[in-house]
């Protein structure tokens, strides 16, 4: 019962039957607003998935009112301000506390006994967004006991985002579901322990913040960062093609301690990591990884 | 019906969705030479269950969908529980957490708007059972982009919100029962092969 409406498959007007049809103009166009994004800013989005970056350029297009990619780079390569707002659509800020509640359960029972072996520990949350998960590791943190001697360095490229990160005030709405992740993730506390409600926002537990420095970094084109026990890069990958996940990938083995450990979102891998044979899965169905010891050295040969 | 050859076929549907896709792609032969991408709306926690069930029930290959993965023929990949999945020009899979497309992550708009640019007039979109409007924009950029546009007929539908929204957002080529939905796709994605 095939059914026509009366008009034939209408021909878009800027596909099919031109000249030039099959020529992607609009993503020439993307390609080159990138290409002065980086080259003005500093900033490097060309190995992003590029149709992430073409549905967040369009969308932020037509917020802004703008006609066309084009205009949009006149106005990124000569207004900070405007250029500030790419730099927002093209960074995900979508979070939560204690996503996946899985994950920090697994993190609580399996993760926390091992970095209790070290008399001090340094967790790097790479790309941590607005912060959401950098205090539920504080929290996990404290309960543990391991507050005192643990230090979260906590990096995003997007500045206005590590400002939100830095303040700690949350949605109120948003905290029920907290509270549900966080009872489901082995919470024992009270979760309204950790936050003061003030009209509709959530104040989070100031001295959560003492063991906790922000900073800017970018994945894409900053170097190593120090000796750390554990890395966080959750839901971070996703949005890189192939050659720039091996890039953050090996950024991550050379920043970790061996031993350490690097924890990806639950839809991340390791498929593009340049030593996988360096790395062993910790837990069947969690992706949290440990870097070896030393290549070859057999498991539990600790020193 | 101008010839075309398809290169990729995209679903989309919620309330009813899992009987419905059983249905078309349980019509569907092993040998189905494109690869489908499918977005059914699930709730955040979902298991990954879903595939797991119709990829015993069908004959070609159903799982859920990995970041970066390529598409093969013959094989349905599934949005995870609270990502967005979109195609990329080079016939992979991304995944994205950004926020909620017509209150839904995943977003059935989401897949078929990436997936039209990708594979332009060489797309199959179907819009199935739903309770929302979710997938309509999506129908309607496959239809620009000279794609094949198929909606299940609203009177067969659990939820017939999905598939009217699709039909006021876009002209469609086909308005079919669910039994007719997996042969139409065979037939043409066999011809001209």
């Amino acid at each position: 019962m095939t059914r026509s409406n009366g008009q034939p498959p209408a021909p878009p007007p800027e596909a099919p039957d031109a000249p030039d049809a099959g020529a992607d103009v609009l993503g020439i166009e993307i390609d080159c607003l990138l290409e002065a994004v980086f080259r003005r800013w500093g900033y490097d989005f060309r190995n992003y998935s590029r149709a992430h970056v073409r549905r967040r350029l369009l969308h932020r297009m037509e917020l802004s009112g703008m006609p066309s990619i084009p205009a949009m780079m006149h106005h990124a390569l000569t207004e900070r301000e405007f250029f500030g707002s790419l730099l927002a659509a093209l960074s995900i800020n979508v979070t939560e506390m204690f996503r996946d509640p899985p994950f920090y359960r697994a993190l609580r029972e399996e993760i926390v006994p091992r970095l209790r072996t070290w008399p001090f520990v340094k967790i790097w949350h790479a790309g941590c967004a607005t912060g959401e998960e950098v205090y539920s590791m504080a929290i996990v943190l404290r309960e543990a006991g391991l507050e005192g001697r643990a230090r979260i360095y906590a990096t995003d490229f997007n500045p206005e985002a590590l400002r939100q990160a830095r303040d700690g005030i949350y949605p109120l709405d948003a905290i029920r579901n907290y509270t549900r992740n966080y009872q489901a993730a082995g919470g024992e506390a009270s979760f309204s322990d950790y936050y003061t409600a003030r009209y509709d926002s959530a104040l989070l537990d100031r001295a959560l913040r003492e063991h906790v420095v922000f900073s800017e970094h970018n994945l894409v084109t900053d170097g190593v960062f120090g000796e750390m026990h554990l890395i966080f890069c959750r839901n971070v990958l996703i949005y890189f093609n192939a050659q720039l996940q091996a890039r953050a990938l090996d950024l991550f083995h050379d920043s970790l301690c061996p031993g350490g450990f690097l924890c990806l979102g639950t839809k991340e891998s390791m498929q593009f990591c340049g030593h996988p044979q360096a790395f062993e899965q910790v837990l069947p169905g969690q992706k949290i990884f440990r870097r070896k010891l030393a290549h070859g050295m057999p498991e539990g040969a600790e020193p | 019906m101008s010839p075309r050859r398809l290169r990729a076929v995209v679903m989309g549907a919620s309330a009813g969705g899992l009987e419905a896709l059983a249905r078309v792609l349980g019509a569907l032969k092993a040998d189905f030479p494109l690869p489908i991408a499918v977005v059914q709306h699930v709730s955040p926690v979902a298991d990954g269950s879903i595939p797991a069930l119709l990829d015993d029930r069908c004959r070609i290959r159903v799982k859920e969908a990995d970041e970066k993965e390529p598409l093969q023929p013959g094989t349905a990949y599934f949005a995870p529980a609270n990502y967005h999945l979109l195609v990329e020009q080079d016939a992979t899979l991304s995944l994205s957490t950004e926020a909620r497309v017509c209150f839904a992550r995943p977003s059935v708009d989401v897949l078929f708007q990436s997936a039209a640019v990708a594979f332009g007039p060489a797309l199959a979109g179907v819009v199935l059972t739903g309770g929302n409007e979710d997938g309509s924009q999506g129908l309607a950029a496959i239809a620009r982009a000279g794609g094949l546009t198929i909606v299940q007929a609203p009177e067969t539908a659990t939820a017939p919100e999905m598939p009217r929204a699709a039909l006021a957002a876009t002209p469609v080529d086909h308005v079919l029962p669910l039994e007719d939905i997996g042969p139409l796709l065979a037939r043409m994605a066999h011809d001209h092969d």
